[in-house]
């Protein structure tokens, strides 16, 4: 019979792993047999390191049994194909970095890889980090693994289905739209985006540089808190990143949500959204209500804003961002006469579409004549809307919303407008430019078994707030999780 | 009908800048897809917004400093693996002319 | 063509590399002469995922240049970036600083003009930015060494209120001493390290409002400023005189053809879409920070000049010595022990700079070590040398390297002083010359000379010249 310690959690794992119940190697090699069957279907990595993998288990099986070993040691996790791996290729889904390969390790790999986690594989997602469905991917499309018809959500799609199909035992995505919560609603998992700051960036390939933010998908509030505390703190590397002490995020699942009040923002419950999204996400207010919480209507007035200011503000930073795709240092090269064709024609055809699109955009949006109407307009709406949630949290400690207006939909059902997809995002954006932490957790399932996730938001480095409230949650038992079908 | 938000010619001019080829398909799709985004942001202007300033940057002022000291070693053949055309320790690109 | 009838207005922008060890964002060495790509890592080299890291000595020297230039130093300022492509700027863009440099205004005064007209130069903005690689050019392909991408530059740029091309030499030579003074940069403008661009308009004298102007750029070196200047000054006075409307281009100075004339079409022309660099939040210069540059910082020409003519040298020879700071170093080192500043300051301007100027080395390795030369103006003040001899000496030590003490007593060159010795020099040349003395008895005072001459050849011009004359003023009174 085969042993399926894939599907353990983070929180069980390490348990069976400390106590030398279970070994790091055939937790290894059950999520390898996983992935082998899966993937034909899934379509979640890109890479999988399995002699790497294997490599690290041995270690790591030396480390927890001289005792002491950390609490990821031994855990495998996918890893977003936009982090840099030494040694391994990094592609960002993009044909122009096919085959690149980094000589230094991103700083929350330089960490992970410290506290002994395997890393199984580099994850789909879509191209540069730019899309909600994981379409983008120059490799093909990740599938549901609820739903194989239906997309993952993007742009860290990858990620997400690799943990809710049980491939690993939990993942980093990145988020600067949604990417994590997104993608982490519609597969049924547990996503968290951190306070902007408070994860470091440096060796995360840029797509918005003052909206990316790194942050772990998992199968349990308790297995995100336990992946954030070792993912979060300062970098020297990286000068955004905040001096702020790091708490024990595990320590803060008590259980208790008694006093805790609750916003609700009015613009977030709209026309438009799949009915069952919204009674899902309601109920769970009411299973928060009968623990203690209090909820209170809030107004987020400039919510319908977002998606305007998002896609100029984070296309003109991704157009600087990008420019450093040339064929000259590194990736795909077209070869040309003379430079400008070399630029040009790599350029063009290194890039997919919506890469191109949001570059087009955003240099627009910089350009000369048109920055102050674009550019500039955007970041004083992104004002106006951080000063939304200054004010909303001084009646109220968390913010509870629906993820997304509907669950998964069809694959090549919004590719052919890009603004509907962008609409996708209208409850996730205004978390990005706000610079708050946000948690996606699965709350319940619609007709067609898909899963509805919530969104958690509080103030500026509360993600205990968050962590306490979402295991709570997960304790009362109103969600069960079922078997994903692929 | 709403006014055009982007000509073909600025498709052009903003492609040269951001020094992407566009076969002609690519540029009418593009020049509509920007139109429509464009005009979708527009909304923005229904803010006055005179008054506020701007985030240009998140997070707390301050620019985190380092101290003047040499901590890289010559890694050349680290940095130059992935070079797509290179020749004795240069990377090699086509002729430029001033 | 009227000249006379036209008004040169130049402005000078100056890139300036920063004497630091490690690179602007990164901790990569800055050492020049490298071989191609050593001095290079992922965020020099524009690799994906790496972030920008500030070296506080970056900031330290523009501050220091900033209070030597007069300016005000901004409290917060901020990074921007500048987008456009070229195989030598790794990342597509160049962080620098846009509409808040890190200083602004200030003026730097020229020295007076024949006329004692002071002439006063005011800056517009100091700010900080990441210099880019280098191409090199061979017959069907470039090369690209990123060991200069990242180096730290500071941008001065000047109002135009220069008005002809000896102004603007005059500048880049003053700008040039300050920044070595406050060892914010070496100003090698062969090297690279200290580069300007020029931008030249003309106008009818008496007129107020600017008339187009051209920018040359890249001219790495003082004269080709000037001549380039000239050139174009010539050149635009004569199309407006012709009627015509001068082109806003950007020039190059053809040095051999001494000609300018316009770079093909700038691809990286206009459009550098500025915004504020978000992987750096914005730079905080706290007054404290300001103080503690300026209490740290080297005296500035114009202080140590005041300090030299307090301490008794006229305000030429201060003039002189701290033109370049090299030269006032080595004053400096040769004066412990020494009491008579003057004649140290003397020699400094006469033999030391005279061989300085003869040789084509670089001015420390020309002349003998600072102390070397001090220990021998000691000797001079000591009286154990005359000043003749330490001149011979002086000569000697420049070729051999050796030592005062050394030398002289290889060259023989020790003065005597000896009395007794002395007194018996002159008494037998009294003896050997009764006609001469009787004359000199007689009321011929200025063969006193001729005996003094006649004694120190006795002695082989080896006698202290103040002891001959005591002495022999002694005997013939006597």
């Amino acid at each position: 019979m085969a042993s399926e310690l894939n599907k353990l959690t983070i929180a069980e794992a390490s348990s069976k792993l400390h106590a030398r119940e279970i070994s790091a190697t055939q937790l290894t090699r059950d999520c390898l047999d996983r992935i082998a069957a899966a993937e034909p279907r899934l379509h979640a990595f890109i890479t999988v390191c399995e002699k790497e993998a294997l490599e690290q288990a041995r270690a790591a099986d030396a480390r927890l049994a001289a005792g002491n070993a950390p609490a990821l040691c031994g855990i495998p996790l996918g890893i977003k194909d936009i982090y840099a791996t030494r040694g391994v290729r990094t592609t960002c889904a993009s044909r122009i970095l096919e085959h690149f390969v980094p000589p230094f390790d991103a700083t929350v790999i330089e960490r992970l890889r410290a506290d002994g986690a395997i890393f199984i594989g580099k994850t789909n997602l879509d191209e540069f980090a730019m899309g909600s469905s994981t379409e983008n991917s120059a490799f093909g499309a990740t599938t549901n693994p609820h739903d194989i018809s239906r997309v993952a959500g993007g742009s860290s799609g990858g990620s997400a289905a690799a943990v809710a199909a049980h491939e690993c035992l939990g993942s980093l995505g990145t988020d600067t739209g949604g990417s994590i919560r997104e993608p982490a609603s519609f597969c049924g998992v547990v996503g968290i985006k951190p306070t902007y700051s408070r994860v470091s960036r440096y060796g995360v390939i840029a797509y918005a540089s003052s909206l990316d933010q790194v942050g772990p998908f998992a199968k349990s509030v308790r297995d995100a808190a336990i992946m954030l505390r070792t993912l979060a703190g300062k970098d020297v590397r990286d000068s955004t990143c905040s001096a702020r002490p790091v708490p024990d995020y595990e320590r803060a699942l008590t259980g208790d949500v008694k006093g805790l009040r609750i916003g609700v923002p009015r613009e977030f419950f709209v026309e438009g959204m799949q009915p069952e999204v919204e009674q899902s996400v309601r109920a769970a207010l009411k299973n928060f209500e009968s623990g203690g919480a209090s909820t209170v209507e809030i107004s987020l007035p400039h919510t319908g804003y977002a998606v305007a200011a998002y896609y100029l503000i984070a296309t003109a930073e991704a157009s600087a961002n990008l420019a450093r795709y040339d064929g000259i240092r590194y990736g795909l090269r077209v070869n040309a006469e003379d430079n400008i064709a070399l630029y040009e024609t790599t350029r063009a055809q290194g890039f997919g579409a919506e890469v191109k699109r949001r570059i087009m955009l955003g240099t627009f949006a910089l350009s000369a004549g048109y920055y102050d109407a674009y550019y500039l307009k955007g970041q004083k709406v992104r004002t106006l809307i951080r000063n939304d949630f200054e004010r909303a949290f001084e009646r109220c400690d968390l913010i509870v919303t629906p993820v997304a207006p509907t669950t998964a939909f069809k694959l090549g059902e919004k590719m052919n407008d890009p603004l509907t997809m962008y609409l996708s995002d209208i409850f996730t954006i205004s978390v990005n430019l706000a610079g708050l932490p946000g948690m996606a957790m699965p709350c319940g399932y619609d007709s067609n078994n898909l899963p509805i996730g919530m969104q958690l938001i509080a103030p500026p480095f509360a993600e205990e707030i968050i962590l306490r409230a979402g295991d709570a949650f997960e304790r009362t038992g109103a969600f069960k999780p079922r078997t994903p079908a692929v | 009908m709403a006014e055009t938000k982007i000509t073909l010619e600025q498709v052009r001019h903003v492609a040269r800048l951001a020094r992407l080829e566009l076969s002609p398909d690519d540029e009418q799709r593009l020049r509509a897809d920007m139109d429509e985004m464009l005009a979708y942001v527009d909304k923005l202007n229904e803010l006055d917004t005179k008054d506020v300033a701007p985030t240009t940057q998140v997070g707390e002022a301050g620019t985190p400093m380092r101290d003047d000291e040499v901590t890289n070693r010559p890694a050349a053949e680290a940095m130059l693996a992935n070079a797509p055309s290179r020749e004795r320790g240069y990377f090699k690109v086509p002729k430029i002319i001033e | 063509m009227n000249t006379e009838a036209y008004e040169a207005v130049i402005g000078l922008e100056v890139h300036t590399h920063l004497l630091t060890r490690s690179k602007i964002f990164c901790g990569c060495s800055t050492t020049f002469g490298a071989g191609p790509n050593e001095n290079v890592c992922p965020i020099c080299m524009g690799m994906p995922g790496v972030l920008p890291v500030l070296n506080r000595r970056v900031v330290e020297l523009a501050i220091r240049t900033g209070l030597a230039a007069h300016c005000t130093i901004a409290p917060y300022s901020i990074f921007d970036r500048k987008s456009y492509f070229y195989p030598d700027l790794p990342k597509g863009y160049q962080i620098s600083q846009y509409e808040t440099p890190i200083c602004k205004g200030g003026y730097i005064d020229l020295p007076a003009k024949e006329n004692g007209e002071a002439r006063r130069v005011r800056l517009t903005r100091i700010h900080i930015e990441e210099d880019a690689g280098k191409n090199i050019h061979h017959e069907n392909a470039s090369l690209v060494d990123f060991n200069r991408s990242g180096v730290p530059l500071i941008e001065i740029v000047s109002e135009p209120d220069l008005r002809s091309a000896e102004d603007a030499g005059a500048y880049l030579r003053q700008l040039r001493a300050i920044l070595r003074y406050v060892d914010a940069s070496d100003g090698k403008m062969e090297e690279g390290s200290f580069r300007c661009d020029c931008n030249v308009s003309v106008r009818k004298r008496g007129a107020t409002e600017y008339g187009v102007r051209t920018e040359i750029k890249n001219l790495n070196s003082f004269r080709f400023v000037e001549d380039a200047i000239d050139y174009e000054v010539g050149r635009q006075i004569a199309i407006v005189e012709a009627g015509g409307k001068v082109a806003q281009e950007t020039h190059l100075w053809d040095p051999t053809r001494k000609e300018t004339r316009p770079m093909r079409s700038k691809e990286f022309a206009n459009d550098y879409r500025y915004f504020p660099e978000p992987d750096l939040p914005p730079l905080v210069v706290p007054p404290e920070m300001v103080e503690q540059v300026r209490a740290s910082m080297p005296e500035l020409p114009a202080d140590r000049k005041a300090r030299y003519v307090r301490e008794g040298l006229t305000e030429y020879e201060a003039g002189v010595l701290i033109a370049d700071r090299g030269v006032a170093d080595y004053f400096e080192a040769t004066l412990p022990g020494l009491k008579n500043r003057k004649s140290a300051a003397n020699w400094v301007m006469t033999e030391v700079l005279r061989i300085a100027r003869e040789s084509d080395r670089p001015f420390t390795e020309a002349v003998p070590p600072a102390t070397k030369v001090g220990a021998l103006l000691l000797m001079v003040e000591a009286q154990k040398i005359s000043l003749n001899a330490a001149k011979t000496a002086f000569a000697a030590m420049v070729k051999s390297g050796k030592g005062a003490e050394a030398t002289i007593a290889e060259l023989g060159l020790a003065q005597v002083s000896d009395e007794s010795a002395i007194a018996a020099a002159i008494d037998k040349v009294l003896a050997a010359e009764p006609a001469k003395l009787a004359e000199y008895r007689a009321g011929r005072d200025k063969l006193f000379g001729f005996f003094v001459g006649a004694v120190m050849k006795a002695m082989g011009g080896k006698a202290n010249p103040t002891v001959i004359n005591q002495l022999l003023r002694a005997k013939l009174a006597g």
